[in-house]
């Protein structure tokens, strides 16, 4: 009833062509958007943006990021927590060097060299595919982590292997990073700067480079048969793939702990990633946000359903039960959307067009 | 099928979040005591006897005393699992659970205490790292929230040096000291300092860096055992990593008596599953095991009889067991002495940060509490957040632990340097404001 494009007529190529060519579609983005830019700040605690909100936000980013390679491009990764962890690094070394710049410029910085990395550790899907390049993957992850963790000069020679994060403001004393920075400030930036970059990879998919990477996801053989140089797509991937994760980790440690070791991006934080692409929808940008709203909401829901509900639990019972529901909730899901959510919310949407009389 | 799972689902999740919304704001008269343990994770073997020390105490203080000078005490738990995104949430999730503003918090591990440094100077509440956390944030004058008594790591490393000296009648030089630590925040913390001692006393310093959780370190002993021979190895373990260490030190005939742990990698659990060849087997320790104390046998009366235990029985009394309840001894007398000057009622973390940075317990006073000669006495200042530091050695006879050393003390001649420079480079970093301590009262 209310879901209806009729009526709605693309009178030209670019309106054809918009991200969201349905009128409710656009509304319903624009409204949510707005709801957590204006609404959310009056009635969210601290709990809820510190805890909850600003790790949504930088999941989803690291999500975007994996799902450019893995979703978009076939190209299976392992190496994510160690490209996240380029991107903490890299940001810390700049940001204690350069102070005066603008945090903003240095985290962009930090995700154009964490692309780097990605690409050097993407040369060898040239020539390998599959599981075989996840274990390729998965030696840039184990090599990375090694060399924050050995190098003390990448944690300014700090004793214990920390980084911390030092005050930097976006503007003025509107701060984003360190003690001063308030959690609605770091909500608001966080969501704002998400949402262009998820912008900037939803149009990305939808370009010439996206084609090529989908064609490269979807038959390699015959993609270079069309014309489209498998070098340039897989690289191009792994490069802004990493950039986007890079940027991801330069948020989690900057705005979400404050403080990380590189133990902080362990392997654990690869398939935690992988699995929000999975369970999120390979190969969609809404996926990356259902993705990882389900692996990070989900275990804090659970950890304290007991309280809500009023029910006295011990606390180790509370951390098991936890793990066992969360782990039968997975399964469940792929065993009824192996798709993901995005298709889940794909078929709601086909339901919703024909309610109230389906037929 | 599929459209029907997903509204119960998303139906639920929208319930219980809406519940979410509205923290529960009920004013009591009882201070609140949140508790970062874990029960669950590759940790929890060691982290449960610590929580149940910690619990059992406060819940013992509430059955006979009824709180703190009558002020109840409202004690709250959420797993943490040893993992610091977690403890984060833990910590931002506890802080307004409680009918009070928190009393302090002890999260009882170094990764969660950095995520927490910044947090707690926000929130303004005390942070109470025992024996763990950053070295550094004994200088109060940096680190005005963070509290690092009774003893830190590097403090630790100096003493369990000084005992080596000592048993080997004097001199190091030319020894080889080998240091097996936990490849963290936690197990990298006392490297500066061995460092700096090797070089002062002429040792050879051999690091080996273990992978968390620890249960790999075959390779790691071979080395040790075949290859470097040490005349001593140090660890800093925790967990798993410790009884693996010490089985292996034994496949490969290391002599146990020259292998010393720092007091986290001293318990009942890293030297039960070793069995007998663990004997021998040191580690430092700041307070006294066993269960012959009165405030054990109080919690055993009060607590254990009336059915209200968190652990077991026999847990009672165990190194790490003691250790929590060390801890939940100085965040209550915190409490105690911050009551003393604000009133007793339900204190703010304001307040009994004054209570922590004035705390002073005396051998009287560990006498009076049901513990004498437990731990050291404690004192601190403005400037000294960690108040004394002194350890002593503990051996493992394959029965029971028991102190063989002195109690040793850490040449803060040097520490205190070393403390104030890193503190230092941490607030120009930070562009943390140093307090004038003679300023303040």
């Amino acid at each position: 009833m209310f879901y209806r494009e009729a009526g709605q007529f693309k009178s030209t190529y670019a309106k054809d062509q918009a991200i969201f060519p349905i009128k409710q579609d656009k509304l319903g983005v624009l409204a949510i958007f707005l709801f957590a830019l204006l609404v959310v700040p009056f009635f969210a605690s601290t709990y809820w943006l510190n805890s909850i909100l600003v790790p949504f936000l930088v999941f989803a980013m690291a999500a975007i990021g994996l799902n450019i390679l893995t979703g978009y491009c076939g190209q299976v990764s392992l190496g994510t927590g160690g490209f996240m962890a380029c991107g903490a690094f890299f940001t810390f070394k700049l940001t204690t060097a350069f102070p005066e710049i603008n945090i903003v410029l240095i985290i962009l910085m930090a995700g154009f060299g964490t692309a780097l990395v990605g690409i050097a550790f993407g040369l060898p899907s040239l020539r390998i595919k599959g599981f075989y390049l996840a274990i390729a993957t998965l030696a840039a992850q184990f090599f990375l982590i090694w060399m924050f963790t050995q190098n003390p000069w990448w944690t300014n020679y700090n004793p214990a292997g920390v980084i911390t994060a030092p005050p930097r403001a976006l503007f003025g004393d509107f701060y984003i990073t360190g003690a001063l920075a308030t959690p609605l400030n770091k909500y608001l930036f966080l969501l704002c700067f998400v949402a262009v970059m998820a912008l900037v990879a939803k149009n990305l998919v939808r370009s010439a480079v996206g084609r090529a990477w989908m064609a490269v996801r979807d038959m390699d053989i015959a993609a270079e048969i069309i014309g489209i140089r498998p070098m340039f797509a897989k690289l191009s991937a792994f490069a802004i793939s990493s950039f986007y994760i890079g940027i991801a980790g330069a948020l989690w440690a900057f705005m979400y702990t404050a403080s990380v070791e590189a133990l902080a991006f362990e392997v654990t934080r690869s398939f935690q990633v992988l699995f929000m692409i999975i369970i999120g929808g390979l190969g969609s940008i809404l996926g990356s946000f259902l993705g990882a709203a389900f692996i990070v909401l989900l275990p804090i829901l659970l950890s304290n359903a007991p309280a809500l509900l009023g029910i006295r639990m011990s606390t180790d019972m509370i951390a098991h039960l936890e793990f066992m529901i969360f782990g039968a909730l997975i399964i469940l899901f792929l065993i009824l959307e192996p798709h993901g959510l995005a298709r889940l919310w794909q078929l709601a949407k086909e339901k919703l067009r024909r309610w109230p009389f389906p037929y | 099928m599929i459209s029907r799972a997903f509204l119960v689902i998303t139906a639920g999740a929208a319930v219980l979040s809406s519940s979410l919304w509205s923290i529960p704001s009920e004013a009591q008269e009882a201070q609140f005591f949140p508790g970062l343990q874990y029960r669950s994770g590759p940790y929890a073997p060691n982290g449960i006897p610590f929580a149940n020390g910690y619990a059992d105490y406060l819940e013992m203080l509430n059955a006979r005393d009824g709180g703190i000078n009558g002020v109840r005490i409202h004690y709250e738990e959420c797993d943490t699992a040893y993992n610091n995104d977690r403890g984060v949430e833990c910590y931002e999730r506890l802080k307004r659970a409680g009918p009070s503003e928190p009393a302090s918090w002890s999260p009882l591990s170094t990764g969660i205490t950095y995520a927490l440094i910044e947090r707690v100077a926000a929130d303004k509440a005390p942070l109470l790292t025992m024996g763990y956390g950053r070295a550094d944030a004994s200088d109060g004058r940096v680190f005005k929230w963070v509290f690092t008594a009774p003893i830190t790591y590097w403090a630790g490393a100096d003493a369990i040096i000084q005992y080596i000296q000592e048993q080997e009648g004097g001199s190091l030089a030319g020894k080889k000291i080998a240091l097996v630590h936990h490849d963290s925040a936690y197990g990298r913390e006392p490297i500066s300092t061995m460092q700096r001692l090797a070089g002062e006393e002429g040792f050879e310093l051999s690091l080996f860096p273990v992978t968390h959780p620890g249960l790999e370190q075959t390779a790691t002993w071979r080395q040790i055992g075949r290859q470097l021979r040490p005349d001593w190895v140090v660890m800093w373990g925790w967990g798993v990593m410790n009884s693996t260490a010490v089985q292996e030190a034994a496949a490969v005939n290391f002599p146990m008596d020259r292998f010393i742990g720092v007091w986290w990698s001293g318990a009942e659990q890293d030297v039960l599953p070793a069995g007998t060849r663990a004997a021998g087997y040191k580690s430092l320790g700041f307070h006294a095991p066993g269960a012959d104390f009165a405030a054990h046998q109080d919690i055993l009366r009060y607590v254990y009889d009336a059915g209200k235990g968190w652990g077991d029985r026999s847990g009672v009394g165990q190194v790490l067991y003691n250790r929590g309840l060390l801890n939940a001894v100085l965040a209550v007398e915190a409490v105690r002495t911050a009551q003393a000057r604000y009133g007793n009622r339900a204190l703010t973390g304001e307040e009994v940060r004054w209570g922590m940075e004035n705390l002073e317990i005396t051998n009287e006073r560990w006498a009076e509490m049901g513990l004498p000669g437990f731990a050291r006495e404690i004192k601190l200042t403005c400037e000294d957040h960690e108040g004394g530091g002194q350890a002593f050695v503990q051996q493992w006879d394959g029965q029971s632990w028991n102190i063989i050393s002195d109690w040793i003390q850490p040449r803060n001649e040097a520490l205190r340097p070393a403390y104030e420079a890193s503190a230092l480079q941490y607030a120009t970093e930070n562009r943390i404001e140093i307090r004038d301590c003679a300023a303040e009262e």
